[in-house]
């Protein structure tokens, strides 16, 4: 399926505004998922991090709570957790709590390949499929871009022998932009994962134009800037405004203005609590806000 | 590493704070008693600094190789490695300090001097040994956490430092290397950990060097 920007505002419409087959999704209150281009598969557009969070090694007891964490974050309606063999212990952490609670039938599971050998790809992939103990990743992406060449074409020829699903790329807090365009110009890619958040928008400029253009799912890290954000505001009144958008908190604030953004499909923020977990999650729920909200909520932030 | 100089330290930090100090409490009541006897062993340094025996030189360089070796393979390979990919790569750095201990330390002269970093050197030794476990409770952690010497890195590496500040007899310098490479990377740790404790390994780092490199400007 060759995926277009018609298709992606396809899936934006068909989420959470007018598509009549999907009319339950446009209630208020209705949780928001997007489709994937490639595949039109829909998945809730708030996921899981485990980036530090689920680094907690063999703590049995921070274990424990990583494991409620997904077990809220599944009964909330979530599908996406993201991890990288960079995380530490966090791919074991994750196998750790699928194992406890059952590997949900809506998992989808995504990793990446980080390692500069390229030969040395497949194993590590496997390793990492071995910690998650699932059968295979929805998603691989290529870590950084590092060594990105060399494991696109192992991600690639996975995929066509159908051991994985979607293939793509990441970078963070705005490195390697121009390369990560080409790639995404050149390269059949399903996703892309990028930082994006109410005070980080570099990516608002080319590259979401262009995953829309391309029919490349976009996934958000640090939608929080590692928390930063959410301490820098955390003294701050909410906007009264904040209630017409359904949002209660920070978090909440800042996760719909990322999940509204057209060409965004799923945030991963990251978090070792429960009760952040269901904010997050439930911040996915209608109304977003529009672009003119929006442009209201990203300079009311800017001025504070 | 591509485009290294856009990276800033918060993007290496793996961990939260809560899980590291965890980490080295889980680590500490895993090994104790093992706390009282590599302070008694510290004590007994002191001792035969203060007063020299002709054997007790190579067995001051012999303890610090034992507790180095130890280090890691008891806090690098098999604790921190849990929660820190970096920790097998430094491993054998603490192994190397180990030989270089035996193979120099052994002929060096290890003992209190008056003159020189002689002071410094017993500060350091001193705060590393005594000071350094109560700063875990002072930072409003639990007495669980408490890092001693021997048993973790920090401490250990500051009290190498300032033993080695004090030694007498050629190549001691060696033996500051991977100490002062621990602190560095110790510091740049906590630091972004928000520890304000992190600066006591600065410190150490500084107090070394300055005299270190005052000497060879002399």
């Amino acid at each position: 399926m060759t995926a277009t920007r018609r298709t992606v505002l396809k899936g934006v419409l068909a989420a959470g505004v007018a598509m009549p087959t999907m009319r339950a999704w446009a209630q208020p209150g209705a949780p928001t998922a997007r489709l994937i281009p490639s595949t039109g598969e829909a998945i809730p557009s708030v996921g899981l991090g485990t980036w530090i969070t689920f680094n907690v090694g063999d703590d049995v007891e921070l274990r424990e709570e990583c494991a409620a964490v997904m077990q809220a974050f599944f009964q909330a309606g979530g599908r996406m957790i993201d991890s990288s063999p960079m995380y530490g212990s966090s791919q074991e952490v994750i196998g750790y709590g699928l194992r406890k609670f059952g590997r949900p039938t809506g998992l989808f599971a995504a990793d990446k390949v980080w390692i500069s050998s390229g030969p040395r790809g497949p194993s590590q992939i496997e390793h990492s499929r071995s910690l998650w103990g699932v059968p295979h990743f929805d998603l691989l992406q290529v870590h950084n871009l590092l060594s990105w060449e060399e494991h696109l074409r192992t991600l690639h020829a996975m995929k066509a022998a159908g051991q994985l699903r979607y293939v793509g790329i990441t970078t963070s807090e705005g490195r390697r932009h121009e390369q990560f365009e080409v790639i995404m110009r050149r390269q059949p890619l399903d996703f892309v994962q990028v930082t994006y958040n109410i005070v980080d928008r570099e990516v608002e400029n080319r590259i979401l134009p262009l995953a829309a253009d391309r029919g490349m799912g976009v996934i958000i890290n640090r939608p929080f800037q590692q928390g930063a954000l959410l301490r820098r505001l955390s003294g701050r009144r909410l906007p009264a405004w904040a209630g017409d958008i359904g949002a209660s908190s920070w978090a909440q604030f800042i996760l719909k203005f990322i999940i509204s953004h057209p060409a965004v499909m799923v945030a991963i923020p990251a978090t070792s609590q429960v009760a952040h977990v269901r904010e997050n999650m439930a911040s996915m729920a209608t109304p977003l806000p529009d672009a003119a909200m929006r442009q209201r909520m990203a300079v009311y932030v800017r001025d504070l | 590493m591509s485009e290294w100089w856009t990276y800033s330290a918060e993007d290496f930090l793996l961990f939260s704070p809560r899980t590291y100090w965890r980490m080295i409490e889980r680590h500490n009541e895993a090994l104790w008693p093992a706390q009282l006897l590599t302070f008694l062993l510290g004590a007994a340094i002191l001792l035969w600094l203060i007063r020299p025996r002709p054997w007790s030189h190579r067995v001051i360089a012999g303890t610090l190789a034992v507790l180095w070796a130890w280090l890691a393979w008891s806090f690098l390979w098999e604790r921190y490695a849990t929660i820190n990919w970096a920790a097998p790569y430094v491993a054998p750095l603490f192994a190397l300090q180990a030989f270089l201990l035996l193979l120099i330390g052994g002929r060096l002269r290890w003992e209190v001097g008056r003159a020189g970093q002689g002071p410094v050197g017993l500060t350091l030794f001193l705060s590393a040994l005594v000071l350094h476990p109560l700063v875990a409770p002072l930072m409003g952690r639990s007495l669980r956490g408490a890092e001693t010497f021997g048993i973790t890195p920090d401490p250990t590496a500051i009290a190498t430092i300032g033993l080695v500040l004090m030694a007498a007899g050629r190549r001691s310098w060696l033996l500051l290397v991977v100490p002062l490479a621990w602190c560095i990377g110790s510091w740049a740790t906590l630091y972004t950990l928000g520890a304000p404790e992190s600066w006591l390994l600065l410190v150490a780092v500084l107090l070394a060097i300055i005299p270190v490199t005052r000497r060879h400007a002399d």
